[in-house]
């Protein structure tokens, strides 16, 4: 067997049924493989829509995402998309080649470091010398990835070793010494946690991508209706807990709702889920959270006491320690009541629901997002971008499963929402996805406009589109005087010719009222959609200036019912400037 | 703030290539002090043990220790504490030594410190010294005044008094 044919083998083998990819002149062993092979392999149009197709593969499925690019530019391209599923701990495998093994570290022609390059931003990496290591390294892989706190792995393959004949082992065996993911939580620490949440008056659950990583959907929402805790949740951890549900909060944070952002500053006990208390969750971290005691149930260890000190944390995976915790809290005290805290958080909700219904035109973006969700299903699968239309499609957009809404939270990468999409829809051919992008972030991948036409892959491709860079605008609008530095993006492309130029179906979109037909007449349509929505430029978001505790919003938070006693917040000075 | 404190890191790692390279890396991307780095073989097979010393608080140590347990490559992390561990380190000194007194001086002073002459040129004597590193510096402090051409350390290794391992 040859090292190429060993790597197919070995993704089949692990139950690889597609990959992203794009050639190049060290990939031709494998690619000649690929030739042969049942593999289904989609030509992307750039590599780094290779690596969020196969992450937006891994968030939609579950499933490890492969991804390949040639050696040099093509492993470089790759990297803001392994450095994207690394921060959002999403599992993919990126094969990438390398030159052959005599020439590396002389500067050959498309030669670059790969594995230097991506040390950092990977949970692993690999470069087998000898073809028979192949097969090990493949499965070590996807055992790394999709194992402990998911994450990206490099394979680094030289040309030669891709070629080399040998003899392939029976038994692959995985060999790791120093890799053991802790599973269960320790049972002192449960039993701490438990204690502290019964005795408890007004308890917090807030649930982070992890919950969503460890499938523990179904725990949370006992342990949120035992203990009778609201639930809010981390960019990542949107559709972790249904958000129509009366104990849902929505997204904490510096674009949080303020159902979320007010309630975490008056719990007495946070229950954290799978979550990493990033710098945009918490705000200022002395003021997070300042009356409460925290428990933190990570998988990663370095995680706790990272970022924010806590009381009681537990390693463990969230499924297995959601499940002890609720026993013990049961065994401890089998009613608890909860009416008092229930009701407020209920009252609270819905003092503040935010307002979303507008008749404007250019159209509001809030109008924008409430109709994009009247018209799909529970279970569609929606992408973003990052900038504005990222934060209105998580503060707006009512998620209601795991895996329907997927993001790029850590890394911020414009360009994400379409191939995420894209993979979402190669992973869950039978679901609906859409991506809501800003036109800044589609351009910059707008090249793959190509792969779903020429592959067929159905997605509908909502662009928020204000020729703006959105939210740096926003941020100049706020803390820069106004001056608006480089983020007005000019008038062209005309983003329906440019699509049609493709071949993909295209509408430009101005009037409320307008999308539900469209969105649901191209849903219906099965074939690729592009929906131009042209949006106000100067909607700013309500938000929490870096630096500032979570109940200091900035901007007017308008709420649905005119009626209702407009609940007072603080005004913060605009002085503070920060990240 | 908590206090700043030198540490004595010990980690038993697999004995491949890039793991050195994983190690710093990690150490720089998180803003950690690295003072000295020494790896080596170890007692399995396979593996190789690093020491590392590094500054930091509590806080920090702990966030080190944890990070460098999150490699794939690295088997076990511990740190070590001051009072119940040796640690030495090896030390060349090429002082300039051009006459017979200076000789004679500098050899007495290597022969105070359990230090040995190495090499001899016209010109240089050669010092080898192991010790802890307060006694090295005091050596170097010492003959200072004759002309150091060069030194070259290793950074401390360590480990665990008594029966206790890793």
């Amino acid at each position: 067997m040859k090292g190429g044919q060993a790597i197919i083998k070995s993704l089949t083998d692990a139950g690889v049924e597609v990959v992203f990819g794009y050639p190049g002149g060290v990939l031709l062993p494998l690619y000649d493989v690929i030739y042969d092979s049942n593999l289904r392999h989609i030509l992307v149009r750039h590599e780094q829509c290779a690596a969020h197709a196969a992450d937006g593969y891994a968030r939609a499925s579950g499933e490890v995402g492969v991804c390949i690019g040639t050696s040099g530019p093509g492993a470089t391209n790759l990297v803001t998309g392994i450095a994207t599923a690394y921060m959002d701990s999403s599992p993919i495998l990126a094969l990438a080649g390398q030159v052959p093994s005599h020439l590396i570290g002389n500067d050959a022609f498309q030669e670059v470091d790969t594995l230097g390059i991506t040390m950092p931003i990977t949970k692993h990496s690999f470069q087998p010398m000898k073809a028979k290591e192949i097969p090990g390294m493949i499965k070590s892989s996807f055992y790394i990835a999709s194992t402990g706190r998911p994450g990206p792995v490099v394979i680094d393959l030289p040309k030669d070793v891709q070629e080399e004949e040998f003899e392939p082992e029976k038994n692959i065996k995985i060999e790791l010494p120093g890799y053991k993911p802790t599973k269960k939580g320790h049972p002192l620490q449960i039993k701490k946690a438990a204690k502290l949440i019964i005795n408890s008056k007004k308890p917090v659950i807030l649930a982070g991508g992890g919950v969503i990583l460890s499938e523990s959907s179904l725990e949370l929402l006992k342990l949120s209706e035992t203990i009778g805790a609201p639930v809010t949740n981390t960019l990542l951890g949107k559709g972790s807990f249904p958000e129509d549900h009366e104990l849902s909060l929505g997204m904490l944070g510096m674009h949080g709702r303020k159902t979320a952002n007010f309630l975490v500053d008056e719990c007495d006990c946070l229950i954290a889920v799978g979550c990493r208390f990033s710098d945009r969750t918490t705000g200022n971290v002395d003021e997070f959270a300042k009356n409460a005691k925290i428990i933190h149930i990570d998988i990663d260890p370095a995680e706790i006491g990272k970022n924010i000190e806590v009381d009681v944390p537990i390693v463990g995976d969230a499924k297995i320690v959601l499940r002890d915790l609720l026993d013990m809290i049961i065994k401890y005290k089998s009613n608890i009541t909860t009416d008092e805290w229930v009701n407020h958080v209920k009252e609270f909700k819905n003092a503040c629901i935010p307002r979303m219904t507008y008749n404007d035109v250019p159209l509001k973006p809030q109008t924008v997002i409430k109709e994009i969700f009247d018209t799909l299903e529970d279970d569609t699968i929606v992408t973003t971008d990052v900038g504005q239309n990222q934060m209105w499609m998580a503060h707006y957009f009512t998620s209601k499963h795991p895996r329907t809404f997927l993001s790029s939270g850590g890394l911020g990468t414009m360009g994400f929402g379409f191939p995420a999409a894209m993979g979402a829809k190669v992973a869950k051919p039978e679901t609906d996805v859409v991506a809501v992008c800003g036109d800044g972030g589609f351009l910059m991948v707008c090249q793959d406009l190509a792969t779903i036409k020429e592959y067929d892959i159905p997605i509908v491709i909502c662009i928020l589109d204000n020729r703006r860079l959105g939210m740096v605008a926003q941020w100049q609008k706020l803390f820069y005087d106004k001056r608006m530095s480089h983020t007005h993006l000019g008038e062209v492309p005309d983003f329906v010719m440019l699509a049609e130029s493709f071949g993909v179906n295209a509408e430009r979109l101005e009037r409320p009222g307008d999308i539900k037909d469209c969105l649901s007449n191209a849903l219906k349509s099965g074939e690729p959609t592009l929906l131009d929505i042209i949006i106000d430029p100067e909607e700013i978001l309500p938000m929490v200036p870096p630096g500032c505790g979570l109940t200091e919003l900035v901007g007017e938070y308008k709420v649905e019912r005119e009626n209702l006693e407009e609940i007072t917040y603080h005004e913060k000075s605009q002085e503070k400037v920060g990240d | 703030m908590e206090e700043e404190r030198t540490h004595i890191i010990s980690a038993l790692v697999l004995h491949k290539p890039g793991v050195l390279q994983r190690v710093a890396g990690l150490f720089t991307r998180r803003g950690f002090n690295i003072d000295s780095i020494t790896v080596g073989t170890s007692e399995k097979e396979g593996m190789a043990r690093m020491t590392i010393i590094s500054r930091g608080d509590d806080k920090v140590l702990e966030q080190i220790t944890k990070q460098l347990n999150k490699l794939i490559d690295v088997i076990k992390v511990r740190d070590l504490e001051h009072e119940t561990t040796v640690k030495r380190e090896l030390c060349l000194i090429k002082v300039h030594s051009p006459t017979e007194k200076i000789r004679s001086e500098v050899i007495q002073y290597a022969g105070i410190f359990r230090g040995r002459i190495i090499d001899v040129s016209s010109e240089t004597l050669t010092i080898e010294i192991t010790g802890d590193s307060d006694k090295i510096d005091t050596l170097i402090d010492l003959v200072r005044g004759f002309g150091i051409k060069e030194i070259a350390r290793t950074g401390p290794t360590a480990m665990s008094r008594g029966i206790k391992t890793m």
